[in-house]
């Protein structure tokens, strides 16, 4: 007599169990059945926003040196710190995905793979340190809050860590605006200045409008996205100009204005020529960007090295 | 298609826009011989605080043991999210079939007098 053997699931069978487990919109795990596309996108999706915290520590990182105080030094530190932070959970979560991390930074590093468009513009002055937690972080929690409830579970537990600390983050910034707001007139001047700059390419950070935007359906019926861009967008006007208006700042939109019948704000049309035009490597800060994580990859090389050495020598 | 455009673009990670295209092809892949990339993949776990269970929280790669316990402080604990640490070596792990519907939890399922509402007390009986 033989043992009894356990029929294994056809495809059919296992596409039906994936699609049920999406439908109760329970979480997808690293060791179950997914489909390739469905694993595929998430590798992309999660690098890229890896990288981008990668990255993002860059503009601000600038000004590290220079901040005006040991206390906006101590605060800059931790918000860049989390910045890295964020990216060692995403790539994390890629790796249980299948994905490498040593062999995605060089995808970043070799442009195969992105990053947000945001950081290839440049942090002219320390107002620019506060418009970023303001706006950047803030148009990133619009984004990440809903990425917690992602059908990826390890995706979606990193956004949650990642969220709890973005807070933070744009608190520090808004409050730093403020004291620069309650100084001298150049002071003012300088956030006014760096609103200007930031606001239309925060806007930005959602992505192309919904009917120029292919992929949004199929990642939101696989619920790793919750909400379509300019859904997110309208959320993040809401939510920015009553903001604004309490900084005592002009938002650069002549059109911006309350729509008294549904009490969102109407916004003006944003330049997707200049958008295209980053994204695909022609923005201010798109060559240093990339050449500085280059170096930071090969110039520190060494201390991988020598602590590989280290650890193979003391192994027993 | 065969590259990037513009149009294949959307809102994804927290930090913004990123292109959803194919990736850019390009050439050789990278040949850079580094020691981290075969540094060994450490599963995390935090005690948040005294009297809870330690809790899976992620992973990262470290040389060695030590060093996996100083980079998971660094990278889970920054703001007093736990009193204790265990990294272990994700090679290390053993783990069942990860569907519950595998035959390796099917026994528990017909157990249901193993939980505490399989049983009716009545309601006048308190603290039970
Ligand atoms: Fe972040
Ligand atoms: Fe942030």
């Amino acid at each position: 007599m033989s043992a009894p053997t356990v029929a294994r699931p056809t495809e059919d069978e296992l596409q039906a169990q994936f699609d049920a487990t999406i439908a109760a919109d329970h979480r997808i795990e690293p060791r179950d059945w997914m489909p390739e596309a469905y694993r595929k996108g998430l590798v992309r999706q999660i690098a890229q926003h890896a990288h981008s915290e990668i990255i993002g520590m860059q503009p601000e990182g600038d000004w590290l040196l220079a901040a005006p105080s040991l206390r906006r030094k101590a605060v800059l530190l931790a918000k860049v710190q989390d910045e890295a932070g964020h990216g060692m959970y995403l790539y994390s979560a890629a790796e249980t995905l299948g994905a490498d991390r040593a062999d995605l930074t060089d995808k970043l590093i070799e442009g195969r793979q992105k990053y947000s468009s945001i950081f290839n513009y440049p942090t002219l002055t320390y107002a620019d340190c506060g418009v970023i937690g303001w706006l950047v972080d803030g148009a990133a929690i619009c984004n990440q809050v809903p990425l917690c409830r992602s059908s990826y579970g390890p995706y979606a537990r990193a956004m949650i860590r990642v969220c709890k600390e973005e807070s933070f983050h744009q608190r520090q910034g808004y409050e730093l605006l403020m004291t620069m707001m309650r100084g001298t007139a150049e002071q003012r001047a300088m956030v006014q200045d760096a609103v200007d700059r930031w606001w239309w390419p925060s806007l930005m950070m959602f992505g192309p409008p919904d009917d120029d935007s292919p992929n949004s359906a199929q990642s939101m019926a696989w619920g790793v996205k919750r909400h379509s861009n300019d859904e997110l967008r309208q959320r993040y006007v809401d939510m920015s100009v009553p903001q604004a208006e309490a900084l005592g700042v002009t938002l650069p939109d002549p059109e911006l204005a309350l729509d008294e019948a549904t009490g969102r704000y109407r916004f003006g049309a944003i330049d997707w020529a200049e958008f295209k035009q980053v994204i695909s490597g022609n923005g201010p800060c798109n060559e240093e960007r990339i050449t500085r994580r280059r170096a930071a990859r090969d110039d520190n090389a060494w201390v991988t090295e020598a602590a590989t050495a280290y650890a193979d020598k003391h192994a027993s | 298609m065969s590259e990037t455009t513009a149009a294949e673009t959307t809102a994804e990670g927290g930090h913004g826009a990123v292109p959803t295209g194919p990736e850019i092809p390009s050439g050789a892949e990278p040949t850079r011989a580094t020691a981290r990339r075969d540094w060994p993949l450490y599963e995390c776990f935090v005690r948040g605080k005294r009297g809870l269970n330690h809790v899976h929280v992620g992973s990262l790669h470290a040389p060695d043991d030590e060093m996996a316990v100083h980079a998971a402080r660094d990278l889970f604990t920054r703001r007093n999210e736990g009193v204790s640490i265990w990294v272990v070596r994700a090679s290390d792990i053993t783990a069942s079939s990860p569907d519950e519907k595998d035959p390796m939890f099917a026994p528990a399922g017909d157990k249901v007098y193993r939980h505490p509402t399989f049983y009716e007390i009545p309601e006048n009986v308190p603290h039970i």
